[in-house]
């Protein structure tokens, strides 16, 4: 067994909408309510979830870049929310973020190398006068030619762009990355080449990723344990194998089933949901799915489902698994 | 065979910007039957949605149609005048849009937008209208249409309100429907929600739907007939069952294998290298060269054109033109 790199305990998050003039509400948005899971060293950790879910919340969350509301967050075994400054400062080192959209996630006003040498100077990892040698390393890393870099963001198209996000990224060594849908903004044919670059990364690099998508078909082929999550919640935790040949939560049943597949001979039956996601600020009472779900009973009404280990750890909330 | 509804021969747009003219659609032709679902897939700045726009002439004010017809049963759309193409747009064609947040007027109840089209296409009485919107609802799968009505756009979610947009597109009894990539901004279940539902009215009305996407799961799932565009072209078309089994360009076999598909678990995914040339002022050549894999010399000199191929298939590529490989 490889030893845990982040470890997250009944973690909650709750926007609260109480201020302002919207006080009399004073409703608070559980955008994500007692989650838990374990992100071992050199593991690529998939979430997915429909908008809403809470999955993004996460992934800020665990990074300390926003308050959490009760739980636990251990990275490397300290606890993420009572480091010192000093602490702090070391956790950012070791920890990136990349998020959707190339376009909004790059200074216009920096140029690449600035950009991506930024880091490295403010934590004090090179000096001065090496910094352009190595921000030349880190970009031929990412698939980036070495005039690229004293351009501005604007000169670069969005699959151009992302490399140079993630070369921002790379550029400090970061044990670990939480990757917030990172593809979902690029095209097919560019999508596959940012992949297969984290792929390279990642086992270059020993690596671990949290990557936060949508698209389980991405998921499928990047990660190696995913979590499916609803409304704030893990519905289903598994190794990739496991949860794609074998999935057991009705909704997880559905997501796959909802995937379009390009083979117009393909025959599968397929679950439609009816309805929408309800809104996190009213969630239904029992288990949140149960609005949706095709099996849902009385039982499911009044008491939320428990989330228990059926073995293999294939983790599932269901009152009928 | 049915009838043909829609003929598009040698459609060119251009847009005339600072950097100079781009050719976003570039001699384009296909044609869709009744009750066929006529799927355009590429990637961005591929042309596909201004060959839409193109047929209703909604495009932005620097581009222009500047060749070509479109046929619509009989009457060739760009003669017509712009009375008579405003009676076409919601009569006879009806549009979606990919985001249905921003295709709603927000300060206009629900009820309001769809009785406008309904009393102006129609003429019919605001009663009748209004009994015609709250069937149409009803027959989309959406409860309580008496409190729908009354409501704005920013009450509702994006699934319901692109049930609503489908509602409006469908109120004149269109024969034509064009998608513009309608569920890209919709979470997955509810995707298949709206593609279950497009795909009924298709059954029930024998509607012809011109889809446009850039999944190709979506076209696997919906198409009758796939058109694949690359910069501002056509590189191949053909039947659905034809094109995914035996794709013949080598961009459509690259965006193929370049896609990740569940099941499959394949250890590196195949790339495309490079990027989508810029459209301006593109030099006599196949625009994919760059990108292609079999690149001959004559790929950088010619321009191919498309080709018939068995089974129904064309594509443009200087691969088949010596009549090899047929």
């Amino acid at each position: 067994m490889s030893e845990a790199l982040l470890e997250v305990q009944n973690l909650k998050k709750y926007y609260s909408s109480s201020k302002g003039m919207f006080r009399k509400f004073g409703d608070s948005v559980k955008a994500v309510d007692g989650v838990s899971f374990t992100i071992e060293k050199g593991e690529v950790f998939g979430l997915v979830g429909e908008s809403g879910s809470g999955k993004s919340t996460i992934g800020k969350t665990i990074l300390r870049l926003h308050d959490k509301t009760n739980g636990e967050v251990m990275f490397k075994g300290k606890d993420v929310f009572s480091l010192s400054k000093k602490e702090l400062r070391n956790l950012r080192v070791q920890t990136q973020l990349v998020f959707q959209d190339p376009f909004s996630s790059l200074n216009p006003r920096l140029r690449v190398g600035d950009a991506i040498g930024e880091a490295m100077v403010e934590h004090g990892l090179v000096s001065k006068w090496e910094v352009r040698e190595r921000v030349l390393e880190v970009m031929e890393k990412c698939g980036l030619s070495p005039f690229h870099i004293d351009r501005y963001p604007h000169e670069f198209s969005g699959g151009q762009r992302q490399r140079i996000v993630i070369a921002r990224a790379m550029a400090i060594n970061p044990e670990f990355i939480v990757m917030d849908e990172p593809v979902a903004a690029l095209d097919v044919s560019i999508q596959a080449q940012i992949i297969n670059l984290f792929s390279d990364l990642q086992r270059e690099n020993g690596l671990s990723y949290l990557f936060i998508s949508h698209d389980l078909s991405v998921v499928e082929h990047l990660c190696t344990k995913i979590a499916i999550m609803y409304l704030g919640n893990i519905v289903e935790l598994a190794p990739k194998e496991e949860l794609f040949d074998h999935p057991l939560h009705p909704y997880t049943k559905a997501l796959l089933s909802a995937v379009p597949i390009p083979d117009p001979t393909a025959k599968r039956e397929r679950i439609i949901l009816k309805g929408d996601i309800p809104s996190p600020i009213n969630p239904p009472s029992g288990c949140k799915f149960r609005t949706r779900c095709p099996m849902a009973t009385d039982l499911c009404v009044k008491k939320a489902p428990d989330y228990r280990d059926t073995g293999g750890g294939h983790f599932v909330a269901c009152h009928y698994i | 065979m049915n009838e043909m509804l829609l003929q598009v021969n040698h459609l060119q747009t251009n847009f005339y910007t600072e950097n100079g003219v781009v050719k976003a659609v570039n001699d384009v032709s296909f044609a869709i039957r009744e009750g066929e679902t006529v799927c355009i897939v590429g990637e961005s700045g591929c042309g596909k949605s201004i060959t839409a726009l193109s047929l209703m002439q909604l495009i932005p004010e620097n581009g222009k149609v500047e060749g070509g017809e479109i046929n619509f049963s009989g009457k060739n759309l760009l003669k017509l005048n712009k009375k008579d193409v405003r009676r076409l747009r919601g009569n006879e064609i009806g549009m979606i849009f990919q985001e249905p947040m921003t295709s709603l007027n927000p300060v206009f109840t629900i009820g309001e937008q769809m009785i406008e089209p309904i009393q102006e296409h129609l003429l019919l009485s605001k009663k009748d209208a209004y009994k015609k919107a709250m069937d149409l609802i009803t027959m989309l799968g959406i409860p309580n249409a008496e409190k729908i009505v009354n409501l704005y756009p920013h009450e509702l979610s994006g699934g319901m309100l692109q049930r609503i947009m489908i509602a409006i597109a469908l109120s004149c009894n269109p024969k034509l429907i064009i998608a513009d990539e309608p569920t890209t901004a919709l979470d997955v279940t509810i995707q298949a929600q709206i593609l279950d539902l497009l795909r009924e009215i298709k059954k029930d009305f024998n509607t012809s739907i011109l889809l446009i996407t850039h999944d190709l799961g979506v076209v696997a799932e919906m198409a009758d007939y796939v058109v694949v565009m690359y910069a501002g072209k056509v590189v191949e078309e053909g039947p659905v069952l034809e094109l995914f089994k035996n794709p013949q360009h080598p961009y459509t076999k690259g965006l193929l294998k370049a896609k990740p598909v569940i099941g499959e678990r394949k250890d590196r995914l195949y790339t495309i290298s490079g990027q989508v040339p810029n459209l301006v002022d593109l030099q006599e050549a196949c625009y994919f060269a760059d990108r292609c894999e079999h690149a001959m010399d004559i790929c950088r000199m010619k321009q191919p054109a498309l080709t018939q191929m068995a089974k129904g298939q064309k594509a443009a590529c200087w691969l088949y033109e010596d009549g090899e490989n047929r």
